[in-house]
């Protein structure tokens, strides 16, 4: 087994970062190549307006100028409309033109590109484009969308309704509701975050005339479904004449998985042009055109019996979509989310409504996380509003209502299957390490002082890894949810592993080499992982949902099982034993119980191409490939707590601890693991207490700069407390769960918790989010009327 | 983020500089740590045709003591100003909020003289600069003036400083004995810069009878200003705590307060006098044991 030899689960420093912290990583704008030209983008000022006439000559005529184009240009140029992935019955799907070509539908939109021979040139010709709008009235609340006189964006979508989606028994949840002794309603709002990774989008095209070939380095999370998309969908070009490179990415959280406008135009601009054609986000575009998420208004009840067990629940959610449909925005308010609603609970019946809507905002889509924080959220909100309701500690009520160990695999009432799960475990320890009772003890006197402390509760289960392919495609998928991976062992035995997910911070080069070294019992230095080019990698599906080592590790698993399988015949040919009778241990094969009659790996390597002694009819090389499509999602689960102090004068929070306690099964990297796990819950208390995009009624996005957007700084934040439990999933072969979201679909329910209970004293049961000083300290007046 | 076109100029003196800014009129920009102007011309908000840096010039930066009175040239960073040992005896509130500025990456680049031309309505040296009575001197065409902290900010991002001055240096008078004085600041949770930031400054007499007391708010109005009221109505009491409470509910008046995403004009008024009255409660501590 994997878990016993000595990398797996071992503190190994990142290889790649000596690379990326000294400033020598190579990331999209790194990229240099003769003759680059550079693109500048007109932007709609306005939320909603029809665009009369657009003036291009002034620009045309500017100093060092190449080109300029409008969505006319690309209409002519063949340029089609970026396709959506993710389809569901009934969708509508207006047309998303990469440049805007009648109307514009957010702040932001591209309406034109200038190609210039320098950023400089190209930006100041941007500002002579003249468009003539006819501005018109703008809506960005998802619910304010629906109303009847609403503005309209798109004829396609009458009202603004893109889809109308449910989940479970709509019947039974009726019935669970009038037997109910205790009902809980809330209305929850789950504000639009805007993800900011440090490196902006950037995209770099180069058309070869010659060869007709064109390559794209884009800031990508899934290089392969980026070139299908555009390739294939937009641009009408062949496949394999498209290479598609995102070399080392600074981050993504989501956001650059989607195809989005610019690179679009920046290839078939090289197309067009002949010369390279770059474009880098300025942090402002940043803000305005990468994909947000969340964004839900939801109506939540949950029906308890007087014990505290939970008897259903209802839930009807507004999932703001924005102005168009981003690549997989369908997935998110749907199957990522209704599915998760069952949480780690047994809940007998629940019943699901969304709307999806669009709105004069920016799309919306994946964001870590990804309609599991959302669902998160609400259920723990709900689970504690019942606790409070029925006079229960929120601790107890959980655990009443986990799903017992025994009950696995357990079917929820919203389509998942869990596969495994042990979730009182989690939670006694998170307890133990936080010394519950004498903290509530402490809360007590505190609270005679006037001070408010509160204790905050977040026990979740995550969905990671979607799968599978044919499941999601029943679903409305336009993908697979499969991974690929070659691993090419050289002569001298040194090993190339070539892998379809793809690192922005997320360490492969690290733990997939551990996962690797392991397997072949060779030195984690003779291994290299290859990630982020299609030009080298089978086809692959990326990196999203928290899916690289549970999907990707499996294949890279898998290559390296028929890696050892070759190797064997070769040795055993060349010791002449039987090849039953092989084994291969820390990097020789051997045969059974003469350890003394062994080959090296590099020994049966050369040999594998030197070819001079193979068993009869075996192939020369030692390649394997391979695809793994698992059967099912992986489930980690855990339970974290956040202690605070809520500053009844000012409203301020103050998070004192913050305990975590996880499972995400077998751990590759214990190191990485916490350096993720502390980054996600970075995110979701920033999501409870300071971030929050906010457009005005014109759609005026006001939070547009890094000096209104409140992300999180690390002096706001304590030591994080962390501890696991260990739960393999039985879906790999090696007992891994996703490990990239936990924190951020935890946090946000846990510190919103720890708020509500250090106001329970003013009879404050919910503010919502972020629970801003301004929001607490009017609560609290409002409170004492 | 690409700024249009400018030309950048490196005078080597002050005259040089002011004959500078005097022949290029509304087209040119004093640039000085280049943390407020650089972003603004980054997103086009600012596009000067002409940039004059004041970082050749010598002279222009340093904090000594003369006749009475502390003087800090224009150029000095707000990294120097925490750093300083003389500050630190003398005016420990100026080091104190200096310290609070933004981060380690702005406060080693942005200066004094900048911060207070600019003007901006949260920055925070304004209200310490008020609260400390200091003086501001300028050199322009015809000659050097000075203006007193109270006369300098007149508006959101407007200062009495003509267009062809350039701010040279800042005078503090000496405190009396007994005197302390604290900076209380509720940073924004994006910027850091002040969402409200109080400056308070008090002496009291062998009696423990305040003899004077000045506070200076920052981050609410269009620009910083002294809680007049609340001054005079601590000026001859027995700083108390209800004392201090009632001076805090004065802090407001006459400050016509902004509403923003920060919150309602309601809240940061509440915000205000709650900082105004934790400023005076340390400034006390401080004058008691000076
Ligand atoms: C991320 C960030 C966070 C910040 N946080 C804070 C904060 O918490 N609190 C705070 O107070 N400030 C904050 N600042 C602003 C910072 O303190 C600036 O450095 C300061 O406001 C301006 O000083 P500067 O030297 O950088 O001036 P510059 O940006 O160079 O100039 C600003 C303006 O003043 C004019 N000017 C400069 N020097 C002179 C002079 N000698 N005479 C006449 N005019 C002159 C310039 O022409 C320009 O119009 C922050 C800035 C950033 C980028």
């Amino acid at each position: 087994m994997a878990t016993t030899t000595k990398l797996f689960g071992s503190r190994i420093k990142r290889r790649e970062d000596p690379r990326l912290i000294t400033g020598k990583g190579n990331f999209v704008d790194d990229v240099k190549l003769p003759g680059t030209t550079s693109a500048a983008f007109v932007r709609s000022p306005h939320a909603h307006a029809r665009i009369r006439a657009i003036n291009t000559a002034p620009a045309k005529a500017a100093p060092g100028v190449v080109a300029v184009y409008t969505g006319k240009d690309l209409v002519e140029g063949k340029v089609g409309g970026l396709p959506c992935g993710w389809l569901l019955p009934d969708i509508k799907l207006p047309p998303h033109p990469p440049l805007a070509v009648d109307k514009v539908h957010h702040m932001g939109e591209a309406v034109a590109v200038v190609i210039a021979e320098n950023p400089y040139a190209a930006k100041d010709a941007a500002e002579l484009v003249e468009v003539d709008y006819e501005v018109l009235p703008a809506v960005t609340d998802g619910e304010k969308a629906l109303q009847s006189g609403a503005p309209v964006l798109h004829d396609q979508a009458p009202g603004n309704l893109c889809f109308s989606w449910t989940i479970g028994d709509k019947d039974k949840t009726e019935v669970a509701f009038k037997d109910a002794a205790q009902v809980v309603k809330q209305r929850l709002i789950n504000q639009r975050l805007i993800p900011n990774a440090i490196e902006p989008r950037a995209s770099l095209a180069s058309f070869n005339p010659a060869t007709n070939d064109l390559t794209l380095w884009v800031t990508s999370q899934n290089p392969h479904v980026h070139r299908l998309l555009m390739a294939a969908f937009v641009l009408g070009m062949p496949e394999h004449k498209v290479r598609v490179i995102s070399p080392d990415v600074g981050g993504g959280f989501g956001s650059k998985i989607f195809l989005y406008p610019e690179e679009v135009i920046v290839s078939w601009a090289s197309k067009t042009l002949g010369r390279p054609v770059r474009w880098t986000a300025e942090r402002r575009e940043s803000f305005l055109t990468d994909a947000h998420g969340r964004d839900h208004i939801t109506e939540a009840e949950m029906a308890f019996d007087k014990d505290g067990k939970i008897l259903g629940l209802r839930v009807k959610t507004n999932a703001n979509l924005g102005a168009y449909l981003s690549t997989f925005a369908p997935l998110i308010p749907t199957y990522l989310y209704g599915t998760l609603l069952s949480g780690l609970y047994e809940i007998p019946t629940i019943w699901c409504e969304v709307s999806g809507v669009f709105t004069n905002t920016t799309p919306v889509d994946a964001y870590r996380g990804a309609g599991r924080p959302e669902a998160t959220y609400l259920l723990e909100r709900m689970v504690d509003l019942g606790a409070r309701a029925l006079g229960m500690d929120p601790a107890e009520l959980r655990r009443r209502n986990f799903i017992p160990a025994d009950k696995f695999p357990y079917q929820t009432p919203v389509a998942f299957v869990y596969d495994s799960g042990n979730y009182g475990p989690a939670l006694d320890r998170a307890l133990q390490i936080l010394d519950y009772q004498t903290l509530r003890q402490e809360q007590e006197r505190l609270r005679k002082e006037g001070r408010y402390t509160g204790i905050g509760f977040s026990t979740y289960i995550e969905a990671c890894g979607p799968a599978p392919s044919q499941v999601a495609g029943a679903l409305g998928a336009q993908a697979g949810l499969y991974e690929s991976a070659h691993v090419r062992v050289h002569p001298t035995g040194k090993v190339s592993v070539y892998t379809g997910s793809h690192a922005h911070g997320q360490g492969h080069e690290t733990t997939f080499a551990q996962l690797a070294a392991d397997e072949l019992g060779v030195p984690l230095e003779d291994i290299e992982i290859v990630h982020g080019d299609t030009g080298q990698i089978p086809f692959g599906m990326g990196t999203y949902g928290s899916r690289s080592a549970a999907v990707g590790g499996a294949a890279i698993h898998m290559s390296l099982q028929k890696i050892k399988e070759k190797g064997k015949k070769i040795a055993a040919h060349l010791l002449e034993a039987a090849e039953a009778d092989m084994v291969y241990e820390g990097g020789k094969y051997f045969v059974k119980g003469s350890p003394d009659r062994a080959k090296t790996f590099q020994e049966v390597s050369l040999m594998a191409y030197l070819a001079h002694n193979l068993p009869k009819g075996l192939e020369p090389g030692l390649e394997a490939t391979s695809f793994f499509d698992p059967p099912n999602f992986t489930f980690p689960f855990g339970a974290h707590i956040a202690v605070v102090e809520v500053d009844p004068d000012t409203g301020t929070v103050k998070i004192l601890r913050y305990v975590a306690v996880d499972d995400v099964g077998n751990v590759i990297n214990p190191m990485i693991v916490d350096g993720m796990v502390h980054g996600g819950i970075t995110q979701g208390v920033a999501q409870a207490l300071w971030e929050g995009a906010v457009y005005d009624e014109n759609g005026q996005l006001l939070t547009g700069t890094m000096m209104e957007y409140a992300l999180p700084k690390a002096d706001n934040l304590p030591s994080f407390e962390t501890d696991r439990t260990v739960t393999p999933s039985p879906v790999n072969p090696m007992g891994v769960k996703g490990a990239g979201e936990t924190g951020t679909i935890a946090a946000t329910a846990a510190v919103a918790n720890a708020v509500m209970d250090a106001l329970a004293p003013f009879g404050i049961t919910h503010i919502d989010l972020p629970l801003t000083p301004t929001r607490i300290w009017q609560a609290i007046q409002a409170a004492a009327k | 983020m690409y700024p249009a076109t400018f030309e950048y100029h490196t005078p080597g003196s002050v005259n040089e500089a002011v004959s500078l800014l005097d022949r290029y009129k509304d087209e040119a920009k004093l640039l000085a740590g280049g943390h407020s102007l650089i972003p603004i011309m980054k997103l086009r908000l600012a596009q000067p045709k002409h940039l004059i840096d004041l970082r050749k010039i010598q002279g222009l930066s340093g904090i000594r003591e003369a006749g009475g009175a502390i003087v800090i040239g224009a150029l000095t960073t707000h990294w120097m100003v925490e750093s300083s040992d003389l500050l630190k005896q003398t005016l420990p509130i100026l080091p104190e909020a200096a310290g609070q500025i933004g981060d380690m990456q702005v406060r080693n680049m942005g200066t004094i003289g900048g911060s207070l031309a600019h003007a901006d309505p949260a920055a925070d040296l304004p209200a310490v600069i008020l609260a400390l009575g200091a003086e501001l001197k300028a050199m322009g065409p015809k000659g050097e003036r000075t203006t007193k902290a109270e006369d300098f900010f007149v508006d959101l991002l407007t200062t009495a400083l003509q267009p062809n001055e350039v701010l040279t240096e800042i005078r503090i008078p000496l405190p009396l004995p007994k005197t302390g004085g604290a900076y209380e600041k509720y940073p924004h949770p994006a910027s850091r810069y002040a969402v409200v930031g109080v400056a308070a400054l008090l002496t009291v007499d062998r009696r423990d009878t305040v003899q004077s007391a000045s506070i200076g708010i920052t981050g609410i109005g269009s620009k910083a200003t002294r809680a007049r009221a609340a001054e005079q109505y601590l000026i001859g009491k027995a700083p108390d705590n209800d004392a201090l409470k009632t001076a805090a509910e004065r802090a407001t008046e006459g400050i016509s307060i902004r509403a923003d995403l920060q919150g309602s004009a309601e809240y940061k008024a509440h915000l205000a006098k709650v900082y105004t009255r934790r400023a005076l409660t340390r400034a006390l501590e401080r004058a008691r044991a000076a």
